[in-house]
C-alpha cells in the first residue's frame, strides 16, 4: 500500500465504522474509533499478509472482538470484504457480526469473550517457533482485558517460553463497559506490571500510525522475550462528541449525530491529505 | 487408563509429528516416558488450565494436534468456556483428557470429584465425548479419535488393571458393546464403573436374574440404534454411572427411550447429591452413590419385582 493511502487508512476505517454503524443501527462505535488507527497501521504495513490464506502470513487475533467493525473496514480496504459483504454487518445470515468469526477471510481466530486471545496467540507463535516459521503473531487486546485472569497466564506462559514472535498491544483507552478502568478495577501502572511479567514494554501512542509501524520494525522476533505495545488511545477517537464517553460503548448514531461524525472525520481526512501532500 | 495412555500417545507421537502434549503441571509418574522420548514436544504451563485450552487452539490452527490433561474437574470446567470458543468453535483437532471421572480422586474431596464433566461436554454440539471402561477400552479409543478433525474429551479412568469381561478392549465410534447377554434386565454402563456393573450382573446371575451388560463409551457421538436395537423389549433398564444421574449417560438412555418411543422404565444410578461433607475413599464413595457391587444387585433385584421407586 502507498504510504499516502497508509496515513489516510485511520480515517478510511473511521468513515466505515461510522457508515456501517449507523446503517446497522448498533453500537461499539467507540471502541471502533479508539482502535481505527492501530488497526490501520498493522493493515497499512505492519502486518505482512499478502493473502488472507497464505500459510506463513503473520496472524492477527482482535481479542478485543466487540472492535470487529473497525476490523472488517480493514479487511474491507484490502480487498478481502466485498463492499456487498460489508453491507450484511450485522444482517440476518451475515458472516458480519458484532463480534468476528474465523469464517471471515482475514480473521484468524473468533474472539468475543474478553480475556481468550491472548492464548490463543501463545499458542499461534509458539506454533510457528515449533516449525521454525518467522511469521509473527499480533494480539489486540483492550486494558479491560487485563481484568481476566485468563489474559495473565497467557501473559506468563509467553514470557516463560520466551515467544519473541509474540506482539501483544493494549488498547489503553481507560474505558470500560460501566466506567473509567481506574474506577472499575485499577490496572496502573499497566507498563510496569507488563514489564514485570517479563516482556519488552513500549509505550506508544495508539493514534500515531506510522510512529506505531516504526516501533514494530525494530522488534527483535526472532529470539527473546515477548513485545508488548502500551497504546494510549482515546475512546471515541475522531469525532468529538464521542471522545472520552463511555454512553459510545452502547449507543446507535442519531441521523444528526451521524451527519456531524461524518463531517469531522472527512474534515480529519482532508487536512490530512494535505499534510501528506 | 493414564499409563495406557501414554504408552499410546508415544505410539501416535512416533507415527505423527504433529501430536503435542500439554499439562496443566500434573502427570507425576505418568508422563516421563513421553518426555524423555519427545521433551521438545512436552510443555508444562502450568497450573493454568484455561491458557493451556488457549495455547492449544493456537497451536490446532499451526497444524498441530494437541493433547491437553488435567484432572476431570479441571480439564472440562475450569477451561469449559476456551474449549467452547477455541477447539469447538473452530473445529481445531484439541483433544482434552480428564482424568478421574466420578468419585476416582475419592478422599481428596469434592473438588476433585468429576461429576459434571460428560454433561458439560455432551452440551457442546460437534464435541467428540469418549468414557472408556478400562485401559484396554482406551488403548482402542485413542487409537479410534486422535486424528478426528474436531475436538475431543476423553474421560480416563485412573486404573490400570481392571478389565471389564468380554469387553476385549473393543471401541467403535458411535456404538455401543453387549458384554453379556441376558433378557431380565438391561444395565448399561459408562466409564470405570463399568467392570463393578458386569460383576453385579455375574452375582445377579448366580441369583437367577439374567442381565444384558451394555458399555457405552462413545457418548458423542451417541450409540442411538444400538441402544434402540439392544433395549427394545427390556421392561427395565438400568444406567450406570460415576457421573450426575443428570446429563450424562442416564440422560443419553431416557432421550434415546423417550424420543424413540421404546417401551423400558429407565432407573438412573448416579451421583445425587454434592458436598454433604461425608467424605471417604473411592469404593465408600460408590457404595454411597448406589455404585458399587452391592448396591447394584440391590438396585436390579428391587426394580424387578416392582420396589424400586427412583
Amino acid at each position: 500500500m502507498p504510504a499516502a493511502e497508509g496515513v489516510l487508512l485511520g480515517y478510511s476505517i473511521r468513515r466505515v465504522i461510522l457508515e456501517q454503524s449507523k446503517r446497522a443501527n448498533v453500537g461499539h462505535i467507540g471502541s471502533c474509533l479508539s482502535v481505527a488507527d492501530i488497526i490501520a497501521a498493522l493493515y497499512g504495513g505492519v502486518l505482512h499478509v499478502p493473502e488472507p490464506d497464505d500459510p506463513d502470513r503473520d496472524r492477527f487475533i482482535l481479542s478485543k472482538g466487540h472492535a470487529a467493525l473497525a476490523l472488517y473496514a480493514a479487511l474491507h480496504l484490502r480487498g478481502w470484504v466485498s463492499a456487498a459483504e460489508l453491507d450484511t454487518f450485522c444482517g440476518d445470515g451475515s458472516r458480519l457480526g458484532v463480534h468476528p468469526e474465523h469464517v471471515v477471510p482475514g480473521v484468524d481466530f473468533s474472539t468475543g469473550s474478553l480475556g481468550q486471545g491472548l492464548s490463543y496467540g501463545a499458542g499461534a507463535a509458539l506454533g510457528a517457533q515449533l516449525l521454525g516459521s518467522r511469521r509473527r503473531v499480533f494480539v489486540l487486546i483492550s486494558d479491560a482485558e487485563c481484568n481476566e485472569g485468563a489474559t495473565w497466564e497467557a501473559v506468563m506462559f509467553a514470557a516463560h517460553r520466551r515467544l519473541a514472535n509474540l506482539v501483544a498491544i493494549v488498547d489503553l483507552n481507560g474505558q470500560q463497559a460501566l466506567g473509567p478502568t481506574r474506577d472499575v478495577l485499577d490496572l496502573s501502572p499497566m507498563s510496569e506490571r507488563w514489564r514485570a511479567f517479563g516482556w519488552d514494554v513500549h509505550e506508544v501512542d495508539g493514534h500515531d500510525e506510522k510512529r506505531l509501524g516504526g516501533v514494530v520494525a525494530h522488534l527483535e522476533t526472532v529470539s527473546g522475550r515477548p513485545h508488548v505495545l502500551i497504546a494510549r488511545t482515546v475512546f471515541g477517537r475522531g469525532v468529538s462528541f464521542m471522545e472520552g464517553q463511555i454512553r459510545w460503548h452502547y449507543l446507535p448514531m442519531s441521523d444528526e449525530q451521524y451527519a456531524h461524525a461524518l463531517r469531522e472525520v472527512d474534515d480529519a481526512s482532508c487536512a490530512a491529505a494535505l499534510f501528506t501532500h | 487408563m493414564r499409563r495406557s495412555f501414554v504408552h499410546t500417545l508415544i505410539e501416535l507421537a512416533d507415527r505423527d509429528p504433529r501430536v503435542v502434549l500439554l499439562t496443566g503441571d500434573l502427570g507425576f509418574m505418568v508422563f516421563e516416558p513421553f518426555i524423555e522420548r519427545f521433551p521438545d514436544r512436552f510443555f508444562n504451563v502450568g497450573v493454568a488450565e484455561q491458557n493451556m485450552v488457549g495455547v492449544a487452539t493456537g497451536l490446532a490452527d499451526a497444524g498441530f494436534v494437541p493433547f491437553v490433561y488435567s484432572i476431570a474437574t479441571f480439564a472440562s470446567m475450569r477451561a469449559y468456556e476456551f474449549i467452547r470458543n477455541g477447539p469447538l468453535l473452530h473445529q481445531l483437532p484439541v483433544r482434552v483428557v480428564g482424568v478421574g471421572g466420578g468419585f476416582e480422586y475419592g478422599t481428596a474431596g469434592p473438588s476433585h470429584h468429576g461429576i459434571e464433566d460428560v454433561a458439560v461436554m455432551r452440551a457442546l454440539p460437534g464435541m467428540t465425548v469418549i468414557a472408556p471402561a478400562d485401559h484396554a477400552q482406551a488403548v482402542a479409543a485413542i487409537r479410534a479419535c486422535w486424528d478426528l478433525p474436531g475436538p475431543v474429551y476423553l474421560r480416563l479412568g485412573k486404573d490400570d488393571h481392571v478389565l471389564v469381561p468380554n469387553l476385549d478392549g473393543r471401541f467403535r465410534l458411535g456404538r455401543a458393546e453387549v458384554v453379556r447377554h441376558g433378557g431380565d434386565v438391561a444395565m448399561v454402563a459408562m466409564g470405570a464403573v463399568s467392570a463393578e456393573v458386569a460383576v453385579s450382573a455375574a452375582d445377579l446371575s448366580e441369583n437367577g436374574i439374567e442381565a444384558t451388560v451394555v458399555v457405552v463409551a462413545s457418548v458423542s457421538p451417541p450409540p442411538v440404534e444400538d441402544l434402540v436395537r439392544i433395549l427394545d423389549g427390556f421392561a427395565t433398564v438400568i444406567t450406570v454411572e460415576g457421573h450426575s444421574v443428570v446429563g450424562g449417560l442416564g440422560s443419553l438412555v431416557s432421550e434415546v427411550v423417550a424420543e424413540r418411543g421404546l417401551g423400558c422404565r429407565v432407573i438412573r444410578r448416579g451421583v445425587r447429591c454434592f458436598g454433604d461433607g461425608r467424605g471417604g475413599g473411592h469404593a465408600y464413595l460408590d457404595n454411597r452413590h448406589g455404585l458399587s457391587r452391592r448396591a447394584l444387585v440391590r438396585t436390579a433385584r428391587e426394580a424387578l419385582v416392582g420396589l424400586h421407586t427412583s
